[in-house]
Order: structure tokens, then sequence, then C-alpha cells
């Protein structure tokens, strides 16, 4: 696939841009430079720049020119029991451009037991008819054995795919049991692709769902019940540890609550290789809204792992935002519409999980973050576009404004303020998860392949207009250190002489399985009686052994010939 | 034959008097120490206090101002555990024999069914066993090795009637012990219910295999491939789930054999959270690391593999001492499991075959008091608190056991904190071959123990009989415990919202046959060969009965709306 995309649509906007006294902010500094692009690259940067006659000059007049968001996750246009998400590939994408956020990357979801490449194709297919900017797509793994296994290998090798997600919940439906996953990393650590997972603990959710359904809580807040966000730590936990054992690196989907970015912050600092996503739902509002009277409003926060109903987890996660102990930010944007919602009204087991955010998501960080003086504006382009394009291997050509770099980016006006409401939004949802919410920061310029889609206020994206960007297995933002440790890693056994003592008898193990090391097996029925002062025992070579205490009754077996010189006391 | 006397049902001939008098020592308990004489009588202590008279020809032991402590409980031993048709070389007479020595006058017992074993035939095989054997108190656990609803009839037949009150669950062991979290969910839930406190054994069994396959076909097959295939995370893992089931069921939780820091920071920070959660540090961690493992010495590197195995981080014992000693841990057992030289042979080309547990049962209490006393980590207070209080009140013992006091149980040891000894198998009462301790010096020591009011160590000499000791019965709901989780079951009673029906239009779903338990799933189902309906998004067929808000928001076309009969939606409008 070439660099420059393989469609050629024609140019709505003349492909020859300017723009002028803006500053430009990239994710390690800011300076005032003109911009000038050309076919939808970059192709200058810097004052008084010469460029040809005829060029569309945009005033910035000392506002900050950013990279375009990357949405490291979205569901556009997901099936879900015969029907799919209210936001397609192109309502989607136009949500996302008027926020600022010029490229997303989707979930493909196959039906456990389908193959991946056919859900791949699908998903390509509607992206392609409807995408209003450039896409790449994770595959997620729903279910595991060899033919899995070689269709991975061929969607990061033939098809630009670089990142699987798995699933820890779902019991009975996604999960994977630690051994698969053990498998899975393994397999993904050595291909060089990024392995995600959505960490819940999907046992103790089926046991709490009956639970709960059993006390008569049906409604949206047996959802956060049945969920608490002990289970998304334990998950993410527990996926760190496999990943650590397995050397690959690790992404967790949709950190939640401030227990599970809590796992990930320490595991950064033991060196773990994991990387953290907020999503724009868990930095911009709680789970106290599922108890919310309101049954259709209640419901339009399930997502999961579930909201947090601790109100101060947006604020504590968007400190390690800042911090650089959470790295990407998403927003897993996966709307129903109330309909769909009440398909799960008597029991909320039911109720299809998604929240909007694709469009808010940028904004939402401006003001959470930036305005609260948690971060300044290098990190804000880090964490809603860099880190992005750095884990997906499309840096420097995605979430850099610099020559050669794909013209994607946002004019953006931090003092902008609006009020976030489902009458003005851009999705088809009929609720947004945060209305009423007042945000500072926002887009007044986008601009995506080269062209001005988005200006004050007003869009003019085309559907199928989107490109799908490859990714390449191995970035080197994850995969240097990984790389390095592999050399360091490899175990070797100590060089001994041959045992050659005595060995005891035993009864051989009749179980199968694995084998595993276990310290019961075969119990004799009545405990053997035993006479410690007599042994019929004796060691071929001299032993600085206390006979006395050895039991008797039993048959030792002496390797003939045998003096041994390995077992004395050293 | 159950046993719940409280005086016990061996009546065994004593060896010494009735009677006795501990003049002038220094009465220690976990919360203070002051200077008294103890008199016992009948095996049970009369009289605390100053001055105390005696009859005349009643045995007086002048303490001369030494300290006097409880006797010690050691709360993991397996004396009995069969592996591979082969049993510990310590069984409960030489294991006890060696507690007594090292100044511990209980200890409990694992009892491990095979899967599919009866819990009961086997609690009363091991009670059968020990009875004839142990020489001093005794009390069992019991192992859980499959869960089923047939185990947990027996479970409550063990707690209400038979005395025991804590069981084991493994989180290891795959296809033989391990439970899946389902499993342990349930079988927490269970144990909760009926007092007992559920033991854990610690490491992600799933991961262990793999770790063990892979470490094989490297070709490594050594004892080093032990702590290899079950590097510390696994355990600290397994922790950490352990702990999250707990609190789900507002189960309290006991991980046995804490080998690692990164385990014990995890229980630490549990606790630090509310959660009811101890952590049970073992001699062998205490006192030594996993270096070992890599010993040129095959049957050396072999008598240090036990599960979890010892950390290779050299400053582990350090620093489990330091959580013991603020209380971070709070029990200290042993985990003796002996097996000779030859019964570890039977691994000898294959790591994962070797028989695990290493020696400990003797040397606990002196261990503790040389790293952590001596050193200046603890005080002697807490010196009894963790080598024989905590345990006595987590197992329901207590004040019977683990204190001195009017009425407790005369198990009572004088202990020498300056006395020095030298660790060597062939001085140990242990029956292995290789001492794991080996040539460690030790400072601390008891000078006397009594078990039962009599004497049955002194001056280094033993004066013990198989069969004297007695099984403790152990009663359900332990106050030091279940004190919290009685008050959090009470607070976490939830409830729903109360709020209208929803009566706005729903979806229709087609009927989905293959969810076995109904999963929440924000995807099930995509019709995957079709290509993806059309969508009209400037027209709709569907209408809400009220008026909405978001009426002016485009809807999808194509799909039938149920809207329920004649429904007027309030509940449905935002807000």
């Amino acid at each position: 696939m070439s660099y420059q995309g393989k469609k050629n649509i024609p140019k709505i906007t003349s492909d020859r841009l300017l723009i002028k006294g803006g500053r430009i902010v990239n994710d390690d500094q800011s300076f005032h430079a003109d911009i000038y692009m050309e076919d939808g690259l970059i192709k200058q940067i810097g004052d008084n720049l010469i460029v040809p006659g005829g060029v569309k000059i945009i005033e910035a007049n000392g506002k900050m020119v950013i990279p375009g968001g990357i949405d490291i996750h979205t569901h556009f246009q997901m099936p879900y029991r015969g029907t799919t998400t209210v936001d397609d590939f192109g309502q989607g994408s136009k949500a996302a451009l008027a926020g600022g956020t010029t490229m997303f990357v989707d979930h493909v979801v196959p039906e456990p037991g389908s193959s991946l490449l056919e859900a791949f194709e699908h998903w390509r297919e509607w992206a392609e008819e409807k995408a209003c900017c450039d896409y790449s797509l994770h595959v997620d793994i729903t279910h595991w054995n060899d033919s899995v296994k070689q269709e991975v290998e061929s969607l990061i090798k033939e098809k630009g795919v670089n990142s699987f997600q798995v699933y820890l919940a779902y019991k009975d439906l996604y999960q994977m049991s630690n051994s698969e996953l053990y498998e899975i990393f393994t397999f993904l650590g050595e291909q060089g692709a990024i392995a995600q997972v959505h960490a819940e603990n999907g046992e103790i959710i089926a046991q709490e769902q009956a639970r709960m359904l059993e006390m008569g809580i049906t409604g949206p807040e047996g959802h956060v019940l049945s969920r608490p966000e002990e289970l998304e730590a334990e998950a993410v936990f527990r996926a760190i540890t496999i990943a650590s054992q397995t050397n690959c690196p690790l992404y967790v989907t949709r950190v939640m609550s401030k227990s599970a970015a809590d796992i990930i912050s320490q595991a950064r600092k033991k060196g773990n290789v994991v990387f953290g996503e907020p999503i724009t739902a868990s930095l911009g509002t709680d789970g106290t809204h599922y108890w919310s009277k309101n049954w259709a409003k209640a419901a339009s926060f399930v997502t999961s792992p579930p909201l947090s109903p601790d109100p101060t987890t947006p604020d504590y996660l968007n400190t390690l935002l800042a911090s650089g102990d959470l790295n990407v930010t998403g927003s897993a944007h996966c709307t129903f519409s109330v309909a769909q919602k009440a398909i799960g009204k008597d029991d909320f087991t039911q109720i299809p999980e998604g929240v909007n955010g694709v469009e808010e998501r940028m904004s939402l960080i401006w003001d959470k973050a930036v305005v609260t003086g948690k971060m300044d504006e290098n990190m804000f382009v880090a964490v809603t576009s860099t880190n992005a394009a750095k884990i997906l291997n499309l840096y420097p050509r995605k979430g850099r404004i610099a020559v050669g770099s794909d013209s994607d980016l946002v004019i953006w006006d931090p003092d902008s303020v609006r009020t976030v409401t489902a009458k003005t939004h851009h999705s088809a949802a009929e609720y947004n998860v945060f209305e009423g919410l007042e945000l500072r920061g926002a887009p007044m310029l986008v601009i995506c392949q080269g062209k001005i889609v988005f200006e004050d206020g007003n869009l003019h994206a085309t559907s199928g207009t989107g490109r799908f960007i490859p990714c390449s297995p191995f970035p080197d933002f994850a995969y240097k250190r990984v790389k390095a440790r592999k050399q360091l890693a490899l175990l070797r056994a100590v060089p001994r002489g041959m045992y050659d003592g005595p060995v005891a008898e035993f009864s051989p193990m009749s179980r199968g399985g694995t084998p595993s090391a276990s310290a019961r097996t075969s119990p004799t029925k009545t405990a053997p009686v035993r006479n410690l002062h007599q042994s019929g025992f004796s060691l071929a070579g001299t032993q600085n052994l206390n006979l006395s205490h050895l039991p008797g009754g039993r048959r030792i077996v002496v390797p003939p010939g045998g003096r041994s010189n390995i077992t004395s006391l050293s | 034959m159950s046993g719940t006397g409280y005086e016990g049902r061996n009546n065994v001939p004593h060896i010494t008097s009735e009677q006795l008098l501990i003049r002038g020592g220094r009465v220690i308990n976990d919360d203070q120490s002051v200077y008294a004489d103890v008199s016992v009588e009948n095996g049970v202590i009369k009289q605390v206090g100053e001055n105390l008279t005696v009859p005349e020809g009643v045995r007086v032991i002048e303490a001369n101002g030494r300290m006097v402590i409880p006797g010690g409980i050691d709360v993991n031993t397996c004396f009995q555990k069969p592996y591979l048709s082969t049993v510990p070389v310590d069984d409960f007479f030489q294991g006890t024999k060696a507690a007594v020595a090292g100044g511990t006058t209980m200890i409990i017992d694992h009892v491990t069914p095979q899967p599919g074993d009866s819990l009961l035939e086997a609690f009363e095989r091991w009670q059968e066993v020990a009875d004839k054997r142990v020489c001093c108190d005794y009390s069992l656990h019991v192992d859980i090795p499959q869960w089923h609803n047939g185990v947990k009839e027996e479970l409550e037949l063990l707690v209400q009637e038979k005395g025991v009150n804590s069981f084991q669950v493994h989180m290891a062991y795959k296809d033989l012990l391990q439970m899946t979290d389902s499993q342990l969910y349930e079988a927490f839930l269970a144990l909760k219910e009926m007092g007992a406190v559920v033991l854990v054994h610690a490491e992600n069994g799933d991961l262990v295999a793999q770790e063990q396959s892979k470490i094989l076909g490297m070709g490594i097959t050594g004892p080093e491939g032990h702590p290899l295939s079950r590097p510390e995370e696994l355990e600290s893992e397994a922790v950490f789930r352990a702990i999250t089931l707990g609190n789900r069921v507002n189960c309290p939780i006991y991980i046995t054999k804490v080998m690692s820091k990164s385990a014990a920071d995890i229980v630490t920070q549990a606790r630090r959270k509310g959660s009811v959660v101890f952590g049970e540090p073992i001699t062998a961690s205490l006192v030594t690391d996993g270096s070992h493992y890599w010993s040129k010495n095959w049957a050396k590197a072999a008598a240090y593999v036990t599960s979890p195995p010892l950390s290779p981080d050299p400053t582990t014992p350090d620093y489990l001492h330091s959580l013991l000693a603020c209380g971070d841990l709070q029990v200290v057992g042993s985990a003796h499991c002996a097996y000779s030289t030859s019964q570890k042979a039977i691994g000898k080309d294959n790591f994962t075959l070797i028989p695990e547990g290493t020696n400990g049962v003797e040397e606990r209490m002196g261990f503790v008091w040389d790293k952590a006393v001596a050193m200046g980590k603890m005080d002697e207070n807490q010196f009894v608190a963790v080598t024989s209080t905590n345990a006595a009140k987590i197992f329901n013992l207590y004040p019977r056991k683990g204190r001195i006091a009017v009425g407790s149980d005369a198990d009572i040891v004088i202990w020498d904190p300056d006395k020095i000894k030298t660790i060597t198998a062939k001085m140990q009462q242990s029956a292995v071959e290789y001492n794991i301790f080996e040539g460690m010096e030790c400072r601390g020591g008891p000078v006397l123990v009594l078990s039962q009011g009599r004497i049955v160590y002194e001056e280094g000499k033993l004066h013990v009989q198989p069969g004297t000791g007695r099984f403790i019965p152990r009663k359900p709901f332990p106050d030091s415990i279940y004190q919290r989780i009685k008050i959090r079951d009470k607070m976490m009673g939830k409830q729903g919202v109360s709020r209208g029906i929803y009566d706005g239009p729903v979806y229709d779903v087609p009927a989905t046959p293959k969810y076995i338990t109904p999963a929440p799933s924000a995807k099930t189902s995509p019709t995957s060969h079709q290509p993806p309906p059309i969508r009209n998004l400037h027209q709709s067929n569907f209408s809400l009965s009220g008026a909405q808000i978001d009426d002016n928001v485009p809807r999808r076309s194509g799909h039938r709306i149920v809207a329920p009969p004649g429904g007027r939606s309030n509940i449905t409008s935002l807000g």
C-alpha cells in the first residue's frame, strides 16, 4: 500500500494551503512558524516561506496549530445482535472531525468462531465506503486456535494490522483463559504486535451478575454493582503479569478507575512495557448517573468496564495522563439509541454497552487538564495524538507537524467555550453522556488530508475520502525495550554432574494433562506404619547422612556402581 | 472420636508431676511484659502473680528473670502429606519432636486429600495417625482439592462437628488442585457463611504450567527450573486475585506461604484499603533465599524446592521481617514438609517432579528472634504475637493458646535470648539430610518447654512420647476476623433504584440461543456475512409517543421498533 493512499478522489478544496502566523505545537516543543502544504503533505515549515501563487492562505493570528487528534479506540457501525451502532463510519468520522480528530482506529470484532480475515475485510469495506478521515483497524481476537494464529500472522504481515485486542471478560463468549492469553501474548510478542486487553475478571462478573439479578436488581445500577472497579484492577494486574512473562508489550484499553490506573503506573515503575488508555467518558464523567431515575439516561452510561461511581476519578485520571503514567486517550465511541439500549430494560446484562465521546475527546482533555494547569500544551498533543501514532507505528507520518508528515492538523482555540448537548452534537445518539458540560477549548479549523474539513462550526466532510493507513509491526515506541530484553532473557541451566544418588520408589502419575508440579498425588489409603529406628537402606558411597532417621520399609534404588560426588553436603 | 472436649481425649500417663511453679520469670505476652510467677496444675495455668506459694514437693523451676513466653504455634506443617505414594520423612512424631525442640507447643497440620477423596475420611485418617504419634497439641486444616456441591456438605460437617475451621484452596497445580475463579468465588462464599478461615495457596497455575513446559523445552531440567518457572510475579498476581475475590464476597483471606516481596506488598496494600487479609511468611522465606537453586550440588538445590519458591532476591528475608514487625504480615508458619534426598530425586531428570517442601518447624522461633528481635526490628511482645498469639486469634484458639493467663493451657517456654546455635542437619531433630539453614548461626532459643504442663524439653534434652498430644478442636467465626465481616455484611445490602417502568421503544432483537450465561456484551451475533443495512439518516419511520427533546435527531430506519401499547413515557425524557 502506497504512502499516498490509493484513491484519487476529486479534491474539493484547493490542495495548496499556507497557514500563516500560527504557533506550531508538537509534543516536544512549541514555536512560531508558517506551514505550507501540498498534495496532503506538509512541504515546508518556517518563516517567510516561498510558495507558488494561487495558494489559499489561512491566517492563524498566533493561534495554536496542533497535529490532528488520533482517536485510537472507536466502534463505528458495529454489528450487535442484528442491528448496528447508530453512528456509522460516516457519522462517526464526521463527529471526530468536528472535535479536531483527523484519524481514528476502529475495532474489528469478529464473531467467535468466524474468520478474522473475513471480518477485517468487512470492516474495511464499510469504512472505505463512508469514512471521512484516515483510519486504521485493530482486530479483536475472540477465539484462539491454530487457524486464528495463521490469520493473525497474515493480518500483521499483509494487511497492516499491528494491534490485537483480547478479552478477560465476557465469560463463555470472548473471554480467554490464562493459558490462552499466555499463548496469544507469546505469539504477538514474536510477531511484533501490540496486545490490547479488555481487562475485567469475567468469571467474577458472571457470579456477581447472577447475584444482582437474584436480589431483584435489574436496572442499569446493576451494571456497575456487578462490575466493581476491583475486578478491573485485578484483570489489569493479571494481564500485566502475563505480558511480563511473555515479554510482550501490553496496552490496556479503557482505563476506567483509579485502582486500575494505579496498577498500570506501579507496573510502569517496575519497568513493565504497558500503556494505559483512559477514555473520554472516564476522563469527563462518573458512574453516579447509573442511579438516575431516568432509565434511558442511566442506560446511556452503560459501558464496560463501567464508569466509576467515585466522582474523583476523572480528576485522578487526568493527573496520571499529565504525568505520563497513562499514555493515550481514546473515546471507545460506541453509540446505541435508546430503543437499542432498551433491549435490556428488564435485565441490565442485556443492555448494549457503549458511550459517546469521539467528538468531545480533545476539548474535554483541554478543559480538564490543560485549563486546570495539570498538563501543558505539548503533553496535550502527546496524549491526544503523538503517543497513539507512535504505538501504531505511524509516527512521524501522523502525530507530528513536520516536513513530510500528512497534513492533518488543527488550529486550536483554547478559549472557545461551548456546552455539550445532544441537540447539537454530531453523533446520532439521543443522549450525550456529557450533556450540559461546559468545555473550554475547541478546534477552529480542521485540515484533513490537506483539505479544510471543518471551519467555524461548519463541516465540509465527504464520506468515502478516508484512507486505510496500514500499521507495520515492531513499533519502536514499544519494541525497542522488548527486543533488548529478549536478548537478556535467555535462561541457562546449571551444568551439574548427573545425580546418581538413591531414588525413592514412587508410583507414577496416572493423571493426564500437563505435567504440573504437584506436591500430592496417589495417596496410600492408610498411612503406613513407620519404624524410625530401623533402616533397610544403604548408600553406595560414603555419605554425610544421619541414617537413623530415614524411613524404613521402602526400597531405595541405588544406581549400579555409583559413588556419588554431587550429593555430599557442600 | 471427634474430640470436642476441652480436656482432650487422650489419657496418657503423665511423666512429670501434675503441679509446677515457674518462679521469678518475666512473663511476656503480646501486649505486655511483667515479672510474675506462674503456677501450673493439670495442664492449665492456675495462677499468675508475684510470690506465689505452692505445696511441698511441687517442682519449682527457677527462671531467674528469664523470659517466659507462650509456647509457639506453627500454623503450617505437612507431616503426613503423601507425594506419589511416599510420605515425608518427618511424620507426626518426628515433626512434633522438632517443633518442641524449637519452642513450638502446637502445630496445625494440613490434611491433603486427593481429588475425588472424601474430605471427611481424609480428615479422620489424619487424625488417627496424628493421635498415635504427636507429642504436642495439634489441630488440622483441611485442603479442598476440588470444588463441587458434595464438598459443601462435608465441609459443614467438618466445621460443625469435627472442630475444623480452616480450609485451604489452591490457585496453582493445574489439572490437579487448581480452582477456577468461579469455583473460588463459590468456595469463598460457602466458607464464609460457615465462619471458616480461607487459606489460599496463591500462584497462577495456568502460567506456571506454561512456563514449566517452556523451560523444560529449553532443556532446563534441574532445580533452577523451579524458580524460573514460578517467578514471584505469578505469586503476587494470584495474591491480588485472591484478595479481589475475597473482597467481593466479603470473606477473610489468609495467604499461606508469603515468599516474595511483591506478594507481601500486595497483602500490605490490601490491608491499607481495608481488606480482611492475613499473610503468613514461613521460616524459609524469612531466613534464606532462592540463590541456592543454582547450586552445583543437585541434592542441595533440590532441598530448597517448595512452592511458591524462595525468591532469588537476597533482600527478601529482611523485607519480610520488617513487615512482620510492623504488623503488615501477622503469622509465621514453617510449611515444614520434609522429604529425603532420595525422595527429592524422583525429580532428578525433571524439576516438576521434585516433591515440594522445606524444613523449618524447629528453626522457626529461633530465627525470628535472631533476624527480627536481635536486630532491633521487633520487640519481644510482637515476637510473641507473630509466633503464637496472632495464630491463636485467627484460628480461634485464643486465649486457651497463645497467652500466659489464668485458665490458659500450660504451653509455656522459657526463652533464652542469648543462646547461640549453629544449625546443622546432624544436630536438628528433623530426619532430612539437608537442612536448608545449614551452617547458619541462630541467636535465641528455648531453655525449657512445657506442653500441657509437662516438661518436654529441658537443657537440650527432649522428654517426649508419641501420642501425648491432643487434637484441639476449633470453633468457626473467630472474633478477630469475623467481627468486621459480620458488620460489613449488614452494611453491604444493595438496593435497586425504584424507577417507573421503561415504556419507550424497544429494539426487536432476534433470539440468540447461543448464550450460555447471559454475558453482557457490547457485541454479539454480528451478521458478519451480510452487507450492513443501508441507512438513510434523513428518514425515520419511528416516533416516540411523547414529545421528545431529541425528536430532531436523525434516527435509523428499516428496523422494527416495538412500542409498548398505550405508553406515554414520562421517564425517558432527558434530565
